[in-house]
């Protein structure tokens, strides 16, 4: 069934869901525009505009040559900085929420409801009010200003979110079939290994995509936590636009703003599909 | 030796009282079903008997061994579920042989087991195949063969058909039925479906609210009930329990439905005597109740003819229900097919008086 008609409603209805998506996608085309112009260009006519003469050279300087503080390197080694936290982050957050979501949904134990409440509490702490806190826990653990600590806080921090998804998902899972598990004789992990996990990729895919974009887009942590050559790159970004020099670097900025949103905006245009599938998933058919 | 003992078990959840001090006693070989209205604590006892629940008190002996603090892989049982709990990622071997797998045995067996299960059950076909592309009745099949591949000391079964459509379950009941009878199992079934109950026990355990109402075999179950729960729940179309009074009339006891001109009397077992004078409920089962010409029993005074008008006839094919108005009460009888009786007239009906049981009206107990 599909409505063709165009009823003023309609009409209405599509106007302003185009103002919506205009909102959303204007600076975005700018910054696009401008990665692809000279400094010069845009320091003579204007912020906006459509590009003279394309400037590909942007993205190169912005990759490995542009000075970020004092070193002339470009963003790559932030890059780098930015991937080393965020992968191993976002595989260790996903794989202990799917286990305490597994633990909390599918297994009773006392004071379940409990840990389950503490977790996802995390979801509802804002995020100034923990800097302090792990300042003092970095400082102790030794891991101020390392990457390493980095690792540790979205872990940590991840887990009130993953575990939620996880948990969620899997109480669709039918207790009986935790049940005959056991009376075949499995335990607590290869329950989990053979028969939960495998029903999962739907919900994984979900907690990776929403991770990894979220870990990698994070700022306050990374620019609070470390300095120099261990920033990831959505710190160092700041540091370039700081950067000054006599004419604004407007042109390699914008391109290097646009590597920096590469790899989520590649994980949303090839996972987004599966994101959203995930969400609406359910465990068993 | 008793297969399995169940001891005095009780079974709380916070502060409801589920199971009230259930005790069974079954022998190796029985198949044994428990049976009663839904939440009763029928799946709450096989639980605690898998050891997937624990008892709040008391104790369960399988095969002569407490088995309270034995976690459920190493109580010697198998279990089918009402949903089957296939896992769903794994093939139908890998389903059957997860068990095995989980105690190491080694390769070569499992292969044989699958074997000789899959020959049994008839599902050598679906062993590549996964839980979903599977049928109800084949899903059935599968969770039967990842119990019976095990040969454990007891079979515990929860409503394995209720799943499945009303023809498939006749079907299946009967094979269930010649496995036992071929592999000598010991067997625990839960159901609420009378039928199944009295086609495939040995022995039924009829439950009411967290207590065993009866423990016999299908026959005493359904021939002398325990009391009037038990008589009304066994039985489809159930038992007639109608209100009446015991009175001696020369010298012998009989049980009075109605009044003066009216007045139906049925003979009763002399046992009954201490009762005479009073309300007693008089049960009797629709089968009892039959055309005049029916040839019950050759035993003098077994058959009683009585004269009842109909108020209704449903014809189901192989008999007709009718519905008999005895008194002030109602009462099904099961007539042949050739039998047409009109609505509103009265006709003469033979009962087959020595299968009546005779109730309590306060405690809804067995008198005789
Ligand atoms: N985990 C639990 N927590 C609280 N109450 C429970 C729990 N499990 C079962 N019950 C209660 O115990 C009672 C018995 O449940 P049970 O599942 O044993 O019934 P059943 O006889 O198997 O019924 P059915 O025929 O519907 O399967 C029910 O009233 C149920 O609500
Ligand atoms: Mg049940």
């Amino acid at each position: 069934m599909r409505d063709t008609s165009f009823a003023p409603g309609r009409i209405l209805i599509y106007l302003i869901v185009s103002l919506i998506a205009a909102a959303y996608l204007v600076p975005i085309i700018v910054v696009v525009l401008n990665s692809l112009r000279t400094s010069e260009e845009i320091a003579q006519t204007s912020m906006i505009g459509w590009p003279q003469r394309w400037a590909w050279s942007n993205y190169g300087i912005a990759w490995a040559d542009f000075c970020v503080a004092q070193t002339c390197a470009g963003i790559r080694p932030y890059m780098l900085n930015s991937a080393l936290v965020t992968i191993p982050a976002t595989i260790i957050s996903t794989l202990l929420g799917a286990v305490a979501g597994y633990a909390v949904s599918l297994w009773r134990f006392p004071g379940d409801r409990w840990i389950y409440g503490i977790v996802t509490l995390g979801l509802f702490l804002p995020q100034q009010m923990r800097l302090l806190p792990w300042t003092i826990v970095l400082r102790d653990v030794g891991l101020i200003n390392t990457l390493s600590g980095l690792v540790m806080i979205h872990t940590i921090q991840g887990l009130s979110f993953t575990t939620l998804f996880c948990r969620n998902y899997y109480v669709a899972i039918p207790q009986e079939l935790i049940r005959a598990a056991r009376v075949d004789g499995a335990g607590f992990y290869r329950i989990f290994w053979r028969i939960v996990l495998p029903l999962s990729p739907p919900i994984l895919i979900v907690t990776v995509i929403w991770q990894f974009t979220h870990i990698w887009n994070e700022f306050l942590y990374g620019v609070t936590f470390t300095t120099g050559q261990q920033q990831p790159v959505t710190a160092a970004l700041i540091a370039l636009t700081a950067a000054v020099a006599d004419i604004p670097q407007y042109g390699v900025q914008s391109a290097a703003v646009m590597i920096a949103a590469l790899p989520t905006l590649l994980v949303y245009v090839f996972g987004g599909r599966y994101f959203v599938r995930g969400l609406t998933a359910g465990a068993v058919k | 030796m008793a297969a399995l003992t169940i001891r005095d078990v009780y079974k709380r959840f916070h502060s409801v009282e589920v199971l009230k001090g259930i005790d069974l006693e079954m022998d190796s070989g029985d198949f044994t079903v428990l049976v009663g209205p839904s939440g009763c604590g029928k799946s709450t006892l096989l639980n605690i008997i898998a050891g997937l629940e624990r008892q709040s008190s008391g104790n369960i002996e399988i095969g002569g061994r407490i088995v309270d603090n034995i976690a459920p892989r190493d109580r010697d049982i198998a279990m089918v579920f009402q949903s089957y709990a296939l896992y769903p990622s794994m093939t139908v071997r890998q389903n059957i042989t997860f068990g095995m797998e989980c105690r190491n045995v080694p390769r070569v067996q499992r292969d044989e087991a699958v074997g000789r299960v899959a020959k049994l059950l008839q599902i050598e076909a679906l062993l590549d195949r996964k839980p979903g592309q599977l049928s109800g009745g084949q899903r059935q099949r599968v969770a039967m063969g990842r119990a019976l591949v095990r040969d454990p000391l007891l079979f515990l079964f929860d409503e394995p058909l209720s799943n499945l459509d009303a023809q498939l379950r006749a079907e299946m009941r009967i094979e269930i039925k010649l496995l036992h009878q071929r592999l000598g199992s010991t067997i625990v079934y839960v159901t609420h479906d009378q039928i199944e109950a009295m086609t495939l026990a040995t022995r039924i355990a009829v439950m009411r609210q967290g207590v065993v109402q009866q423990f016999a075999d299908p026959e005493t179950v359904y021939n002398r009930p325990a009391n009037l729960f038990v008589a009304r729940f066994m039985g489809a179309p159930p038992m007639n329990t109608l209100a009446a009074r015991l009175e001696a009339t020369r010298g012998r006891t009989v049980a009075v439905i109605g009044y003066g001109e009216a007045a139906i009397r049925f003979p009763v077992p002399p046992e009954a005597e201490g009762w005479n004078g009073r309300d007693v409920v008089l049960g009797i089962r629709p089968e009892c109740i039959a055309e005049p010409t029916r040839h019950f029993s050759d035993l003098p005074g077994a058959v009683t003819t009585i004269v009842a008008s109909v108020e209704m006839v449903e014809p189901t094919g192989a008999e007709t229900i009718v519905v008999l108005r005895l008194g002030d009460e109602r009462a099904l009888g099961r007539v042949s097919p050739d039998v047409r009786h009109r609505l509103s007239e009265t006709a003469q009906f033979a009962v087959d008086t020595r299968k009546i049981s005779l109730f309590d009206p306060a405690s809804g107990d067995r008198i005789t």
